[in-house]
């Protein structure tokens, strides 16, 4: 993985001593909260309900077993002993001090990792596909590109007070494993006939209320050119984009208002002018310099088949489903890439102890490289295993608590903080996700229903990607009563789709039966083997609808 | 009133007269309304743009103006960096450019490097603390007005 220079180090230093500053005139009166406020959000730092709440990046979802550590430490020192992976590949604390983000900031940058631009009206931390550079079916590489891009937007001087947020997202593989169609900018990296990488730019794709797929405004940007037309991008959005209406704000009203063809020649018109001005392009000698960090590890050269490891899958049932579940193929013969599952009942999804981050780190080092991978479904992966060693690991993930054979079924669900944390939202999200998780609990049912993203979030915000559930929930408020509104459809691959309202919301007793009554119908009129998201394109919503007849008409009229 | 120009903190020359009352004497920075509508002649002039006002509705007249100051009604709208950038690198304004309004130390980084040279900073907040946030960074990656090379390159 990427390794800071000097110069890398140094600006995540003085961005450490910054915020220090601005703390301490904060503490001291001189800075009002809602100035601090700006600049706090900056840096990652919310208050919640509780508590400062403080997002730490992880850039592309990349960490070394020596930076987990370092998170543990953490958890521990100023945390109450657990982080929140979330659903941008970064990690969050609950309970910091506001006194003690600073000393914070210094640790995590002995580590190189800093929570820069975390979370305010700018340049977001870039997520990518968390499978880069093991994947089978990649392309590109989008790991280099994701870290030039990370390092052209830290502290870009001309971009940090935008309209609204702003997220980027880069794949290189030919399945969107990043959900680039769901975010501000989405790079996808392909080569062209003359074996040259070059970008295909999906521009205005978000969720929140108004979710929208994003529009690919340029089919192929060369490499050399991608700061320049992002920059372009940028410029046109800082100054068109809406700042009278902060639900209107984002890039993607913008590119509707304007229509993609105005937008995009906007843009082409910037770019031009940056070109003619000057602007410099992305040297070859940096992209080299920069994938030199993402190389191959050393690998060795084994057979694809292990005879052990068939023996062990079919001596024992439990491994044979977890293997079957949470493990892929690797592009290294002989090799795996493991999921391991933060989704278990009674946990938070995306919750992560102090004592199991050790654990973690310990096991990357032992079977992984030293490095583990962060992903937007609130997972983790170590992307470097030996089949031979598969057996081992799934045990001592077990122990974990790790292990639960649920990649890609209903329970691996992402969700967003909720009312228990989040002063943005309008329901609990974490005490449905449990239920959920407790209600759905044989696995053979879960694994004859396939894959099914169910996402849930508390409030239209959309923080837990329920616009793209196949199944989605959404926390809403009537009178202060706790509802849920139920999504379908929705999808965050290359078929993208925004999920439609079913009809009326349900209360909380009633949600998680309500889910189940739409599993049976699915199970009812699915064709053999159909997933879910198969079914509802096949057959519409209506069938679905029928739930509410059955529900005595109990919902609440939303 | 002191300001901090070209990194230091003088006394300023300029006075603001936006359509209200009197014109007061001397050098004075006004609003496109007041340039467009009021004889300025014999003076010595600044324009200040609002974040609604565009540089390129002026670029034609730019030879007018010995300061073009761009108003921050308030920090987070960042439309004023791109109209700095656009007024350097694509009109060729070589005169002062000014921030106004909601300025404090915590841009001054930022403004400077998109071709601000002169900053109002707000009331309440000590100019002589201010004008240490243009050292908050010692390193910075981008090609910008300050900059014509990327880090990797210098």
């Amino acid at each position: 993985m990427y390794k800071y220079n000097e110069d890398d180090q140094r600006i995540v230093e003085e961005r450490a001593a910054q915020f220090r500053n601005q703390v301490k005139r904060r503490l001291s009166g001189e800075l009002k909260e809602d100035e601090f406020r700006i600049l706090r959000l900056q840096n990652g730092l919310y208050l919640q309900i509780h508590a400062y709440m403080l997002r730490v990046a992880v850039p592309y979802g990349l960490l070394s077993s020596e930076q987990f550590r370092m998170l543990a430490h953490i958890a521990t020192k100023y945390d109450r002993g657990y982080g929140h992976m979330t659903t941008r590949q970064n990690i969050q604390f609950n309970w910091p001090a506001l006194e003690d983000v600073p000393n914070i900031l210094d640790d995590l940058a002995s580590v190189q990792m800093h929570a820069i631009q975390t979370s305010g009206n700018c340049i977001r931390n870039i997520s990518s596909d968390q499978f880069a550079g093991v994947a089978r079916d990649e392309v590109v590489d989008p790991r280099p590109y994701a870290e030039i891009m990370r390092q052209w937007s830290s502290f870009h001087p001309e971009f940090a007070f935008l309209p609204r947020k702003f997220k980027y997202a880069f794949t290189g593989a030919s399945e969107d494993r990043a959900a680039i169609k769901f975010h501000d900018i989405g790079y996808r990296a392909v080569m062209n006939e003359a074996g040259e990488v070059g970008f295909m730019v999906y521009v205005g794709g978000g969720m929140g209320r108004t979710p929208m797929i994003g529009k690919l405004i340029n089919e192929f940007v060369p490499e050399a050119d991608l700061l320049i037309y992002t920059e372009a991008i940028m410029r046109v959005y800082n100054q068109f984009g809406r700042r009278d209406n902060k639900y209107k704000a984002r890039i993607k009203i913008l590119v509707h208002e304007l229509k993609v063809e105005e937008f995009t020649s906007r843009v082409e018109e910037e770019f031009a002018a940056l070109n003619n001005e000057g602007a410099v392009p992305l040297d070859r000698a940096e992209v080299e310099r920069v994938s030199a960090y993402f190389t191959d590890p050393d690998y060795d050269d084994l057979p694809e088949n292990n005879a052990a490891l068939e023996q062990q899958l079919l001596d024992n049932k439990d491994f044979s489903f977890w293997y079957k579940q949470n493990v892929l193929d690797h592009k290294k013969p002989g090799y795996a890439i493991v999921n391991l599952s933060l989704k278990s009942p009674g946990v938070p999804p995306g919750d992560i102890t102090d004592v199991q981050m050790l654990m973690v780190a310990n096991l990357a080092d032992q079977y992984s490289f030293g490095e583990l991978r962060s992903t937007h479904e609130q997972n983790l992966v170590f992307a470097d295993v030996k089949k031979d060693d598969l057996f081992d690991l799934w045990q001592a993930l077990k122990e974990l608590g790790f292990a639960e054979p649920n990649i890609g079924t209903l329970q691996d669900m992402i969700c967003c903080p909720g009312l228990d944390f989040c002063t943005l939202a309008n329901a609990r999200s974490i005490p449905i996700a449990d239920q959920i998780t407790r209600r759905f609990d044989d696995m053979d049912y879960l694994y004859d229903l396939g894959e099914l993203k169910l996402k849930m979030s508390g409030c239209i915000n959309a923080c837990g990607h329920h616009h793209v559930g196949h199944i989605g929930i959404l926390g809403v408020n009537k009178k202060g009563v706790e509802y849920y509104q139920i999504t379908l459809g929705g999808d965050a691959t290359d078929d993208a789709a925004v999920g439609k309202i079913l009809g009326r919301a349900f209360p909380e007793d009633e949600i998680v039966q309500a889910i189940e009554d739409i599993l049976k119908i699915f199970i009812d009129i699915r064709d053999q083997g159909e997933r879910f998201i198969d079914t509802y394109r096949r057959v519409g919503a209506e069938p679905f609808k029928i739930i509410y007849e059955e529900f005595s008409l109990k919902g609440a009229g939303l | 009133m002191k300001i901090i120009k070209d990194k230091a903190i003088v006394e300023d020359s300029w006075v603001h007269y936006h359509g209200e009352g009197e014109m007061p004497d001397g050098n004075v920075i006004v609003s496109l309304k007041v340039w467009q509508e009021t004889d300025l002649s014999g003076r010595r002039i600044g324009l200040q743009l609002e974040p609604d006002q565009h540089p390129k509705d002026i670029s034609d007249d730019l030879d007018n103006f010995e300061l073009i100051a761009i108003n921050f009604p308030t920090f987070h709208d960042g439309r004023g960096y791109s109209y700095a950038k656009i007024l350097r690198d694509r009109f060729g304004y070589v005169g002062e450019i000014r921030a106004v309004g909601d300025v404090m130390r915590d841009q001054l980084y930022y403004l400077q490097r998109c071709g601000f040279t002169a900053y109002e900073i707000k009331a309440g907040k000590d100019i002589n603390d201010a004008i240490k946030g243009f050292d908050d960074f010692s390193v910075k990656y981008q090609v910008s007005s300050d900059e014509n090379l990327p880090l990797y390159r210098r």
